[in-house]
């Protein structure tokens, strides 16, 4: 009877394990269909901005990236990228911390608010500084009497850039300070350190890949935004245009293809590089993860 | 006094966490703050600390009025339930971190910790990570780095709450035997009465923010303030009764209580060791059953029940158990031989009446 009752659920547990497990060629099919998708429509596009860039040579290239106006782009790109990333890697701490560290009214007003920018059209996220700062905005006037450019101007693309990008850190921060809790800080607190001597020592390096995440794409959006910028930025060749706007002016006719390529090849070459730095953080979190887990294994068959 | 506590209370918005609570902690002492969860005492603690502000009320350590010292500079060890090791950090610079805020020299440093690390049973895992580490060294290393700069308290927030029960019982031992090498004032936080009896040498007992009762384990064991200490430490019978006469009555039980007035109702309670048996029905005043034995080890603990359907718990060693030949279903005779009148709500009774009664003993008697 009880060798029966006993054999009962082996074979049910063999007849569940058999059920949930596709057959070969299911598996083969969705592997190949996902393969050949990201290798046509991901892979190949993006060696052939390279391609493109490279066509005419190593020396066309160079001088396509170093053309006034194209440099021009490209210092501007990285001037608005060193304002907007740090102000919205403060931004994001500061909001982070408030929402894993504080119970207050209107919290899940602010996650919300935070989730604005991803939820707007970038072009609608212009259009909105255009109808405050713009010559006929709220601000316009006054901001014209006193002979400050926002829009068609460096503010205004910053603006624009800030506004788009602010999620990132944030919301890479939240989920990770939620995990961590305060303790921390409080244990920190009883031996005598200050709040900024806690943020620095204990809170800053438990979310540093967090963190370091957050910056790296918001750092990547900041360089590659084109709705916003473009409607903000008025398009001025040579002083308001941004790599991104630049490739578009460049590939519609006011210069050569190869010229479009080479500094698209750039924000390319960006996006891989963005991707790499990506895949190490992941890889080193896991890694962290891991060992974390492989020691509680250990403790746990220690004792 | 090393530990001070005036009136203090507090509310988080509407709810009273802690009402009106008076105790003081002796220089050296290691005391226990008991109750239930939800009975303020992990509130106190961290009021002790600094972690939270008294509504009202004014706290001293060593004298000193310390409300608007910050947790900071209040020179306290704080160990948290979860021991709140920087996961960043390896062992020595866990110990080592409050001793670089407050700016030591880094000979003098490593010398702390590694004193620290022996004295602890820590060696050799001075570069282990907190995820590298047992349960038992977690809380080894959050004690060490709470004594690291010599604080004039230790506070300890349920010390053995996160550990296996096997653990436990070590690290309560190991607790008192470091206690009585550092003679540093401890307090620590627990919901185990058992654990408070054995570590602590007074208790303070919580229960809804209220402060029950303070004193030394034998104390509240023997001396219950109310029903509510004498419920929650160890197991005791308690009844209510009616007053006639000066006597106490519940069904067929009566208890001489001479100096309270008739016609009220009390509670009357008693230990199981205070139930007598014996198997000559004739010794003692009531008939019982023995309706059911349980098994404690080296005591056992028996359930009478009287004609009218009144249950008792009494105790006995296994020896005399034997020595009585009984067996469930065995028809004895019992007294009880101490006795005391509790405090509740209902009787709203003056402390000056929680008397303990006794009987004066007989010849022949079974403890």
């Amino acid at each position: 009877m009880a060798g029966h009752v006993q054999s009962k659920p082996t074979s049910l547990q063999t007849a569940s394990r058999r059920g949930t497990e596709d057959a070969p060629w299911v598996k083969w099919t969705l592997i190949s269909i996902g393969l050949v998708f990201a290798l046509v429509f991901l892979l190949l596009p993006l060696l052939n901005v390279f391609f493109q860039a490279f066509a005419k040579g190593w020396s066309v290239y160079i001088a396509s990236l170093t053309d006034p106006d194209s440099w021009s782009a490209i210092r501007l790109t990285l001037i608005v990228a060193v304002i907007s990333v740090p102000l919205n890697l403060v931004f994001g701490l500061a909001a982070a911390w408030a929402i894993a560290k504080f119970e207050f009214r209107g919290k899940s007003l602010l996650i919300t608010v935070i989730d604005l920018p991803f939820a707007v059209s970038p072009v609608v996220s212009g259009l909105m500084f255009v109808l405050l700062f713009g010559m006929q905005g709220y601000f316009g006037q006054w901001l014209d009497d006193h002979n400050i450019k926002i829009i068609f101007a460096v503010p205004g693309i910053v603006l624009a850039t800030i506004f788009v990008t602010f999620p990132f850190v944030a919301r890479e921060l939240i989920p990770v300070m939620q995990a961590t809790g305060s303790e921390q800080e409080q244990a920190a607190l009883t031996l005598g350190a200050s709040g900024w001597q806690t943020f620095w020592h204990v809170t800053l390096p438990s979310v540093k890949w967090g963190l370091l995440y957050g910056v790296i794409l918001c750092n990547a959006r900041a360089m590659g935004e084109f709705g916003a910028v473009s409607v903000v930025s008025g398009h001025i060749t040579g002083q308001t245009d941004t790599m991104p706007l630049r490739v578009q002016k460049l590939y519609e006719g006011y210069g050569t293809t190869e010229a479009a390529f080479a500094v698209a090849s750039l924000l390319a070459l960006l996006a891989l590089l963005t991707l790499g730095i990506k895949t190490w953080v992941e890889w080193k979190t896991q890694r962290a993860y891991d060992q974390a887990q492989r020691a509680v294994a250990d403790l746990k068959s220690e004792i | 006094m090393s530990i001070e506590v005036k009136n203090v209370s507090k509310a988080f918005g509407n709810v009273a966490a802690v009402n009106k609570v008076n105790f003081s902690v002796k220089e050296g002492e290691l005391m226990a703050l008991l109750g239930p969860s939800g009975g303020g005492k992990t509130t106190v603690l961290r009021m002790i600390a600094g972690l939270e502000m008294p509504t009202e009320g004014d706290i001293f350590i060593r004298g000193v009025r310390v409300n608007d010292i910050s947790v900071q500079k209040r020179n306290i060890g704080f160990v948290f339930q979860n021991y709140a090791l920087f996961k960043t950090m390896n062992v020595f610079k866990n110990i080592a971190f409050g001793l670089k805020i407050k700016k030591w020299k880094r000979a003098d440093i490593a010398g702390r910790v590694e004193e620290l690390l022996k004295l602890l049973g820590l060696e050799g895992l001075e570069k282990r990570y907190p995820h590298q580490l047992s349960g038992g060294q977690r809380q080894r290393v959050a004690i060490a780095r709470a004594l690291a700069s010599k604080p004039s308290v230790l506070l300890l927030d349920e010390p053995f709450g996160a550990v296996d029960a096997k653990i436990r019982q070590e690290l309560r031992e190991w607790l008192v035997h470091l206690h009585k090498d550092l003679n540093v004032t401890t307090l620590f936080v627990t919901h185990d009465q058992e654990e408070a009896m054995e570590v602590s040498d007074r208790i303070v007992i919580f229960s809804k923010g209220n402060l029950e009762q303070i004193g030394a384990p034998r104390e509240v064991y023997e001396q219950p303030a109310n029903e509510f200490v004498a419920r929650f430490i160890g197991v005791m019978n308690v009844l209510e009764v009616e007053v006639q006469n000066g006597v106490g009555r519940v069904a067929e039980l009566e208890f001489p209580v001479p100096t309270h007035p008739d016609g009220k109702k009390m509670l009357i309670g008693f230990r199981p060791y205070a139930v007598q048996i014996s198997t000559d029905l004739a010794q003692y005043r009531y008939r019982a059953v023995l309706v059911r034995t349980y098994f404690l080890g080296i005591m056992l603990r028996l359930e009478l029940e009287l004609p009218s359907g009144l249950v008792l718990r009494s105790r006995i060693t296994k020896e005399e158990y034997a020595l009585l030949g009984l067996s469930d279903g065995r028809e004895i005779s019992l007294q009880i031989r101490q006795y005391r009148v509790l405090s509740s709500e209902a009787s709203g009774l003056p402390p000056e009446l929680h008397t303990t009664y006794e009987l004066p003993p007989t010849i022949g008697e079974h403890i």
